[in-house]
């Protein structure tokens, strides 16, 4: 459904941006406030610029805990999806049998639950087995959703690679070790940092699992949701979602230009 | 002529354990399929299906009012519970709200969708495929958080309406049982505007990947046959593209289910599905009935997903 000669009629356009210009106000939002000198309530216009608001909040020591929380969740969240989702990906990829559609399904299921499910299954199951809830519980969880990222954007790659690279490496007298280092790493390492960018992104921001199994740690998103609820450090608040958002936002964009137009590189076809 | 002395090919080389190892795992690949799907394979079956598989055996335990504890005596009384008036309310409230967003985020979406496939080139196709994704993965809690700044009193919203003297037609909304509330903040209106903007990228997406593949000759063959364009939406492109459609439901619909965040925060008092399972295992410790609530969505997902695959949505995922 191409074609470069016709123009949109007005009507057209006006939705198509409008529809932009939706999503992309609270964004906007988010972005004026941060700088806004007012110390409590929302009024529009803001009252004037300022960039005190961020001193004071990176200068707050739940804040900055909750931001070390939620970077190291993420980390070791996605060190375990990455793990987990390539060796998923590598031995799916190539081969049908029994039970694959339903291992398919059990890696998307996570995320296509509700989260509010994966939750209070995770919270139910830790309860029965006595583990405490904290730090590894949040983590555990985090990494199960983040696999399907990870396996989606490594076995699209494993599928445009021509495995008979990886049988010429062997019969050239390479080791498993050697032929995944220097023959299906360089080949995948795009896809791997890409889907690892959006695992990261995906865990830093997580909330709905996250209030089942935190027990009393309080990630960024919780601390965010604790204001939403009793409100109490507006322009705090303020600039603790300006950051969440930036934080998420850098390896999306890094993913979507790392992944963009991947199928055109020389001799990466079959 | 001289004569080539060809060199004596060496005896091959011993091979070394790694060498070795993967030979074998070359020649049996049952063996290596085996190593590398179980330990993701062990994972999701005792974290993730392991919990499911709790969470269910839980909404038949017993839960005693008065000592307020669960014991493991198997019981059906927690689905019993479910289906009396205030619980029935609760489900029916959140499934009305799924489907009101579902409806909205298609009639949104639509367009746009169809304006990035159709009309945008260049530049302007990885700007919009940006524009959508961007705001669809940014983070949950900060956009809710953005909506109760924008519908706050004296907020962008209000702002907004009064400069274009819409007040009176704000107030009056308001006044409306099933849209209004006391403000934009506690409105039901308000709680439908968030959670459709918080879902409609979900929307999108799939409804461009299913234009993407109408081809442009059927819609140029339909105007030639002399169709006008209502007619040509409705009898080449929207069949064409409901599968996208039906695809995008099934997360807007699902997502909405599930919410328990957004109606805590914007709207009137009233649980949904989601507020409920909270409450039920959160401060009154019933885990059972907060299980057997649970089951709720996913028989509903369940059963709308056996719909979704008779439209033949799962090819425009």
């Amino acid at each position: 459904m191409h074609s470069d000669q016709d123009r949109a009629p007005l009507w057209l356009r006006l939705l198509a941006y409008g529809g932009i210009g939706f999503l992309f106000l609270p964004i906007a939002v988010i972005i004026i406030y941060a700088f806004n000198a007012e110390s409590a309530g929302y009024s529009f216009p803001p009252k004037g610029f300022t960039l005190s608001w961020f001193g004071a909040a990176f200068a707050r020591n739940d804040v900055l805990q909750a931001i070390g929380l939620s970077l190291q969740l993420a980390a070791l969240a996605t060190v375990l999806a990455v793990l987990l989702g390539t060796l998923a990906a590598a031995a799916m990829y190539r081969r049908d049998f029994f039970g694959k559609n339903a291992i398919t399904m059990m890696l998307i299921l996570p995320i296509a639950l509700p989260g509010i499910i994966t939750g209070i299954a995770l919270l139910s199951a830790f309860r029965l087995a006595d583990i405490p809830s904290g730090f590894w519980t949040i983590a555990i969880g985090h990494a199960t959703f983040c696999v399907v990222v990870i396996y989606n954007n490594v076995i699209a790659r494993f599928r445009r690679m021509s495995y008979s690279l990886v049988e010429a490496s062997q019969d050239l007298g390479a080791d498993m070790f050697q032929t995944f280092r220097y023959v299906v790493l360089p080949q995948i390492a795009t896809a791997l940092l890409a889907g690892g960018m959006l695992a990261f992104a995906l865990s830093f921001d997580e909330i709905i699992v996250t209030t089942f199994t935190a027990g009393n740690e309080v990630t960024l998103p919780i601390w965010m949701l604790n204001q939403l609820t009793r409100p109490r450090d507006v322009p705090i608040t303020n600039v603790v979602a300006m950051t969440v958002m930036l934080i998420t936002a850098l390896p999306i964009l890094g993913a979507y230009y790392l992944t963009r137009g991947t199928e055109d590189i020389a001799g990466s076809g079959k | 002529m001289m004569s080539i002395a060809l060199p004596i090919p060496p005896a091959a080389p011993a091979l070394g354990l790694w060498q070795r190892l993967g030979v074998t795992l070359y020649r049996h690949p049952g063996l290596q399929l085996g190593l590398l799907l179980g330990l993701p394979l062990l994972w999701f079956l005792v974290v993730y299906i392991g919990s499911l598989a709790t969470l269910l055996v839980q909404s038949f335990f017993t839960f005693d009012d008065f000592t307020m504890e669960v014991s493991r005596e198997l019981t059906l009384a927690n689905y019993q519970q479910l289906l009396q008036p205030a619980n029935f309310d609760v489900v029916l409230r959140t499934l009305s709200m799924a489907s009101a967003v579902t409806l909205a985020s298609a009639v949104l979406a639509f367009p746009l969708a169809y304006y990035m496939v159709r009309y945008a080139r260049g530049w302007k196709k990885g700007f919009f495929y940006v524009a959508v994704m961007l705001p669809m993965w940014a983070s949950y809690i900060v956009k809710v958080y953005a909506w109760t700044v924008l519908l706050a009193k004296d907020g962008i919203v209000y702002w907004a309406y009064q400069h274009l003297g819409l007040g009176g037609v704000v107030d009056w909304l308001m006044t409306i049982p099933l849209l209004g509330g006391n403000s934009l903040t506690t409105s039901h209106l308000g709680r439908f505007a968030v959670f459709t903007y918080i879902w409609l990228p979900f929307m999108i997406l799939p409804i461009q990947a299913a234009l993407e593949r109408v081809p442009l000759g059927l819609m140029q063959a339909s105007s030639d046959l002399g169709a006008s364009g209502a007619q040509t939406f409705r009898h080449v492109i929207l069949p064409l593209a409901f599968p996208g459609v039906v695809a995008g439901s099934i997360f807007t619909f699902s997502l909405t289910l599930g919410d328990y965040i957004i109606p805590q925060i914007i709207g009137p008092s009233g649980l949904f599905i989601g507020s409920m399972v909270y409450t039920m295992q959160g401060s009154i410790g019933n885990m059972p009935l907060a299980a057997a609530f649970t089951v709720v969505p996913v028989v509903i997902i369940a059963l709308y997903l056996t719909g979704a695959r008779k439209l033949g949505a799962f090819d425009a995922l």
